[in-house]
């Protein structure tokens, strides 16, 4: 019935509005905590400063401009003041704005992550219906030892374990970096050779994820071949992969599906160390940067800009399963 | 046995009569995969208790005339950049990687059971306000904040024999939110149910209401939650001590060790220094979740094959 959809439309209006409203005072508690956390660290940037030809007026005179000499709680407010304006402040060590900073590197950490996140969905899905056909079976025990395997093994170490016998050892795979430093690589050249630089990072996040989302697709099935419906599909004499692709996986997908809108956010933060491991140049390396060497202006960005994401994935998560699944209500 | 007097009956049904944890145990010793899992735990556990005192090096002892030197057989695992035996070091950083881990889901079991049965028992305001910090820490990408405390806790110049229980701390104060849900999630349905109104009518505290009635009915997610946690705590213990942010040296933890492999000479020329540190992690975090899963159906008939 038209009427009824053009409700649900307005009702999903709605929905998606109170959502995104909601958001607003769990973002204002995420920086008030980013930002006192950090003010937990003793002195500023000043104060560990060796710079000799900086005098303690100068310093002073830095202070003020930057308001380091005011109460936290007015220093929050500044920040927050240019943070709606689009200014998160400079980088100490880049001497660049934050959200250049930002701009330059996340756009490597995205390539990074939707290319493994596409592969996961590729790989994981497939295994997690057939593993969930033939449960019990051996192509089950194989890939339920795989995701065993891919959730108990720290990615640094995978990560250094491909490095030393794909890199070092057989010399198939560039040991860091994006691209061959030195060449200059155009068109499909250099889509190649960032590619073949980003096979060890993305087996390494691959192998993470598909772990989880193949454990979901299996246990998801699972549920869904043992209901009424999948009885009936079958009784009237529909072929096997009808039912199992059509009607079956459909249904299971309900579930996956907010996994993937967690899984997105996830993938940038979770990357932080493989990108690290393989000099990787986006926000990961650049996170680890930032805090080594106190640069909190970019720490506060970066992470805000992360926490961000995970708030956009959850409402899209949430999004998508209300418009596929037709039974939740919109309250 | 085939019931022929009373007394044979009576006999039966003792025997049959088990509390609900002797059959989970019951159920959880005839999965193999799980008991795999709990003999890796316990030669992981072995290892580090009893290793160091039976290895004749100490954690500390340095031998400058025996330096990197590949495994042999007075060093079965070969020795590090100060003739250091790194098989005794392995122990010791058992000891702290496993302890870290440990201690860590303890605290965030007892945040998250005491705040989840608090928000489930009085709902209203006092449950939005609790669950609204949930809110706040599950939406927060969970390594950025892990890293950003540990780098401000770093410059509070805590010694390095302290370090790994700032570390403990900070893991446990980080992660109890999504034990808090499944409390409360629980509680709630609980809390309806006729011996919770039984206990309204005898008139007994808030207090013993949510500790002695409604948390103890929880205990079954609450301890296969924690074990799955474990694996979790120990596995974000060696990445942050892998990072340098985590215990660091003189201290060995399992992550901190692997760190000498940032070095492509060490990763190409030292496996021995960096390899098995690495392999301990996996195993023990394999084990846990052997284990856990085990468990989780174990204590959940309900998923029962």
């Amino acid at each position: 019935m038209p009427g009824t959809i053009t409700k649900r439309g307005e009702m999903m209006r709605q929905y998606i509005t109170r959502r995104l409203i909601q958001m607003i005072p769990i973002l204002i508690g995420i920086s008030i905590l980013l930002f006192f956390i950090l003010q937990l660290a003793p002195g500023d940037i000043f104060s560990t400063m060796m710079n000799p030809h900086m005098t303690a007026e100068m310093k002073e005179e830095l202070r003020h401009q930057l308001h380091l000499d005011q109460p936290a709680y007015i220093q929050y407010f500044y920040w927050v003041q240019g943070v709606l304006k689009g200014d998160f402040g400079d980088s100490f060590y880049f001497k660049q704005p934050v959200t250049r900073v930002i701009n330059t590197y996340i756009w490597n950490s995205f390539l990074l992550s939707l290319v493994s996140f596409i592969l996961s969905v590729i790989i994981s899905i497939p295994i997690g219906v057939i593993s969930a056909t033939r449960q019990y079976s051996r192509f089950d025990y194989f890939f339920t030892v795989v995701a065993l395997i891919g959730i108990s093994i720290p990615s640094f170490y995978f990560g250094l374990l491909l490095i030393k016998w794909f890199s070092v050892d057989l010399k198939l795979f560039p040991v860091s970096g994006m691209m061959t430093p030195g060449v200059n690589f155009v068109g499909m050249e250099k889509a190649a050779d960032i590619l073949y630089h980003m096979a060890l990072p993305c087996i390494v996040l691959t192998l993470s994820s598909v772990a989880g989302l193949m454990r979901y697709t299996r246990s998801s099935m699972l549920e869904v071949i043992r209901q009424d419906y999948i009885k009936t599909a079958r009784a009237k004499g529909l072929r096997e992969r009808v039912v199992i692709y059509k009607h079956a996986l459909r249904n299971a997908m309900i579930p996956v599906i907010t996994i993937f809108g967690m899984w997105l956010p996830g993938l940038f933060s979770g990357a932080i160390i493989t990108e690290s491991i393989f000099n990787w140049p986006g926000i990961g390396p650049i996170e680890l940067l930032a805090v080594n060497n106190r640069d909190y202006p970019l720490l506060m960005g970066i992470n805000l800009i992360l926490a961000l994401l995970t708030l956009l994935g959850n409402l899209i998560a949430d999004i998508t399963y209300a418009l596929v699944d037709p039974r939740i209500r919109l309250k | 046995m085939e019931a022929k007097s009373i007394e044979d009956v009576r006999e039966l049904a003792t025997e049959d009569i088990m509390s609900p944890w002797k059959l989970a145990w019951r159920r959880l010793k005839k999965n193999k995969l799980a008991m795999l899992g709990l003999y890796i735990l316990a030669i992981m556990v072995l290892l580090s208790v009893v290793g160091p005192l039976v290895s004749p090096y100490t954690m500390e002892q340095m031998d400058l005339s025996n330096i990197q030197s590949p495994p042999s057989l007075a060093h079965p695992m070969g020795t590090d950049e100060v003739g250091r035996d790194v098989m005794t070091r392995l122990f010791y950083a058992g000891r702290i990687s496993l302890s870290v881990g440990l201690f860590a889901v303890v605290i965030s079991v007892v945040i998250g059971s005491v705040l989840g049965g608090i928000a489930g028992y009085y709902g209203g305001f006092i449950d939005s306000l609790i669950m609204r910090i949930v809110d706040i820490f599950m939406s927060f990408p969970f390594l950025p904040l892990l890293i950003t405390i540990a780098a401000v806790m770093s410059d509070w110049k805590v010694p390095p024999q302290y370090r790994m229980f700032v570390v403990m701390i900070l893991i446990g104060i980080l992660s109890w939110p999504g034990l808090a849900r499944i409390v409360r999630g629980q509680i709630l349905s609980l809390r309806e149910q006729e011996f919770m109104q039984a206990a309204e009518a005898l008139g007994i505290r808030d207090r013993r209401k949510i500790f002695r009635h409604l948390l103890p009915n929880t205990y079954a997610s609450i301890i296969v939650s924690a074990t799955l946690d474990l694996g979790s705590a120990i596995l974000t213990e060696s990445s942050l001590s892998f990072l340098g942010l985590g215990v660091t040296p003189p201290t060995p933890s399992w992550g901190q060790m692997v760190q000498v492999a940032r070095d492509l000479y060490t990763l190409q020329m030292q496996p021995w220094l960096w390899i098995p540190p690495g392999i301990c992690i996996f195993l023990t975090v394999m084990a846990i979740n052997l284990f856990g899963d085990g468990l989780r159906d174990a204590l959940d008939p309900r998923l029962k094959r």
